[in-house]
């Protein structure tokens, strides 16, 4: 389905209202759908990611879970098989340890396996990010990693407009798509968000389609290829860098998998400059995967490369060793700052 | 006992009040001078106090993200743990850890922030100690939602086929974050897990520490003696939110008033004054612990800390060639103990 032209919009929603405002419509329309996960149901999600669902749907719909991630998504991951269309919620994403082989081995590798004869339409929801201190074990960011294995959708919205209407998408799409929300995007009572993410959102479902990415600052210096939080740092860092008469694209790619390469070529043949910046670590990653495509695409036009990633080390705890670590406005500034010298 | 039960207590007032600070008006989880997520364990004491009266320095204890009572408890240094806490040079791992990360080879504590994350090393400690002809244990804790895990269940069985000295204890607070026990396990209480491994199961109805010192006493010298693993699991109570601005909307009044109304030191205390100890000697105990307090957290605060460049330090122990840091960056500790 196309991208909707947003109708008359009159009210701005964080992240996670937009998130359950789909999740409600969905589950409305189609008894399939169910949401299960750890505090989901009484608290609404630890990151509000479920708010208000279950006064609405009950416990049926809206299932609290055991700590047992390997059973429950693995659960998940069989009720798709049988036709029913589960959300299933990891809480942090640094847990998906726990249960990586039924996320890698049997939700990603169903369709493959059986030849294409048997689908696994789920969404598995996960928090991303640092940038509270948290430390190594509930900072994580690890887009890569899904978006590295075959036969998962990978998705990352950094706005609440987005957040919907790849929601709704997510949760249609006949093959198991990860959908991952930054922490600090969400809008939570306990962490702040910055300004961007809360937007305005119409009320009526729409989708947004998977590999498109978005434009969301329009330049003809140099491209920011970013997602989720990083987006909205690299406002900051446009901002500031138009003082100077540095005029930044900035690209938000919206979902991994499938990645839209057009939109970044396209850019990168405007511009000629690349800066990737993600909050995951640096080696083997998205940074990694942005350039190279750029480069087997683009080589005679690309001037200059910046990559802007954790540089390979777990998520420290103290406030001065995780701004080290985690990329921030000032990085995204020398690194466009470099690639235009 | 007493004495590491007031001092785990008070050490968690104390937190708290430090850990609120800067996060008003707003609450913000990253403002103040200890950031990030904080789960505090007042109300568990028991639980840690009667199981490590019976551990040496060499006996292992892996703890759970709420770990600070039972650090106390193992004899966790308190001024390097509390500089830890606070992000702090000198801190237990140089302020990379945090609370949920604490690492004290000395006495052979660790623990972690992913749920029954540490009952797999608990077995391996044991198994160490078995494959070296030693009579060292370990100890795994985990919170009564922790036992649907599959690491635990997967801990409980190998350590009963290979017989290893493990004590695992549960710490049943009724709570696992907002889900009551009840809506997760069909099982009344953790310890009838043991029954499906061949195991025993040991149950203390009530947070009070005599009877968990107990229960341990047997477990442990159960385990010492090669007789292979036992699960105790101890009724606690949790006194506070899951993590500090946790506004425990979904928790009925009642039950956090019954948990106010329950409080297992007071109750070792009532134990004491019926053995004949009177009001001032229960004084000398609980001043001295609180100064060891007040001064560890103003030790730490006044620590530097850590520099950015930090963070490049302790990806390995031994940096491959091209690494920030050639040199390991300090000596590895011997994990401490012994006789
Ligand atoms: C594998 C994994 N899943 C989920 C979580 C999130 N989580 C942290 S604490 C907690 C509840 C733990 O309950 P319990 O084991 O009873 O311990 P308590 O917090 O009550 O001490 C959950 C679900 C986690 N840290 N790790």
């Amino acid at each position: 389905m196309a991208q909707q032209e947003p109708q008359a919009i009159e009210r701005d929603l964080t992240m996670s209202r937009a998130m359950v405002e789909a999740i409600g419509h969905e589950m409305r329309e189609n008894d399939e759908v169910f949401y299960m996960g750890e505090d989901v149901a009484d608290y609404g999600g630890i990151f509000d990611s479920t708010e208000g669902l279950l006064e609405e749907f009950g416990r049926d719909r809206v299932m609290d879970v055991p700590i047992s991630e390997t059973a429950y998504l693995g659960a998940a991951v069989g009720a798709a098989q049988r036709g029913m269309r589960p959300i299933a919620e990891l809480m942090f994403v640094d847990f998906f340890g726990v249960a990586m082989d039924q996320i890698y081995n049997v939700m990603a590798k169903t369709a493959y396996m059986s030849g294409g004869s048997v689908a696994v339409p789920m969404v598995l929801t996960a928090a991303v990010g640092g940038t509270y201190n948290d430390a190594a074990q509930h900072s994580q960011t690890l887009y890569g990693t899904f978006a590295h294995l075959p036969g998962m959708k990978v998705v990352v919205p950094s706005t609440a407009y987005d957040a919907k209407g790849l929601m709704h998408n997510a949760i249609r799409d006949d093959d198991p798509v990860v959908y991952l929300f930054h922490k600090r995007l969400m809008g939570i009572g306990w962490m702040p968000a910055p300004d961007g993410p809360k937007t305005a959102v119409p009320e009526e479902p729409y989708v947004i389609p998977f590999g498109s990415a978005d434009v969301k600052r329009e330049g003809a210096d140099v491209t920011v290829v970013t997602l989720g939080l990083h987006v909205h740092r690299a406002f900051e860092a446009a901002e500031t860098l138009a003082e100077d008469g540095i005029d930044v694209e900035v690209i938000d790619l919206r979902s991994l998998v499938p990645l839209d390469t057009e939109t970044i070529l396209e850019s990168i043949g405007k511009t000629g400059r690349l800066v990737v910046v993600d909050e995951d670590y640096l080696s083997f990653g998205v940074t990694g995967e942005i350039v190279a495509t750029v480069a087997e695409e683009r080589l005679a036009e690309l001037e200059a490369v910046e990559r802007v990633a954790v540089p390979d080390v777990p998520i420290p705890y103290a406030r001065p060793m995780e701004d080290e670590v985690v990329p921030n406005v000032d990085d995204i500034e020398a690194a466009v700052r470099s690639v235009c010298s | 006992m007493f004495e590491d039960m007031v001092t785990a207590r008070y050490y968690e007032e104390r937190l708290q009040e430090e850990y609120l600070e800067g996060k008003q008006p707003a609450f913000d989880i990253s403002a103040g001078p200890i950031p990030g997520e904080l789960h505090l364990a007042a109300g568990q004491e028991a639980a840690a106090v009667g199981v490590c009266q019976h551990l040496r320095d060499d006996d292992a204890v892996t703890a759970p993200h709420r770990p600070h009572h039972v650090a106390i408890a193992k004899g966790v240094d308190l001024n390097r743990m509390t500089a830890e806490i606070f992000g702090r040079k000198p801190g237990l791992s140089g302020g990379k850890g945090g609370h949920m990360h604490l690492y004290d080879p000395d006495v052979n504590f660790a623990c972690s922030g992913i749920i029954a994350e540490g009952c797999p090393p608990a077995v391996g400690a044991g198994l160490a100690a078995k494959k070296r002809n030693e009579d060292g244990v370990a100890a795994a804790y985990l919170g009564e939602g922790a036992i649907s895990q599959g690491a635990f269940l997967e801990s409980l069985n190998l350590a009963a086929v290979q017989k290893l000295p493990v004590v695992f204890v549960v710490e049943d607070n009724d709570w696992a974050i907002s889900m009551p026990k009840e809506r997760v396990s069909d099982v009344e209480d953790g310890s009838q897990r043991a029954g499906g491994f061949d195991m025993p199961g040991v149950r203390v109805d009530y947070d009070d520490a005599t009877a968990v010192y107990d229960a341990a006493e047997e477990a442990i010298g159960r385990a010492r003696a090669g007789n292979g693993p036992t699960l105790l699991e101890v009724q606690v109570h949790r006194r506070m939110g899951h993590f500090m601005g946790d506004p425990e909307t979904y928790r009925p009044d009642e039950d956090k008033e019954a948990a106010q109304g329950r409080d297992s030191i007071e109750r070792l205390a009532e134990e004491l004054r019926a053995a004949g100890v009177d009001d001032g000697d229960l004084d000398e105990i609980r001043e001295p612990a609180r100064d060891r307090v007040d001064e560890a957290i103003a030790w730490a605060k006044e620590q530097p800390e850590p520099d950015p460049e930090d963070a490049y330090e302790d990806v390995f122990v031994n940096p491959p060639s091209g690494a920030t840091t050639d040199e390991p960056t300090h000596e590895l500790a011997e994990p401490g103990g012994g006789d």
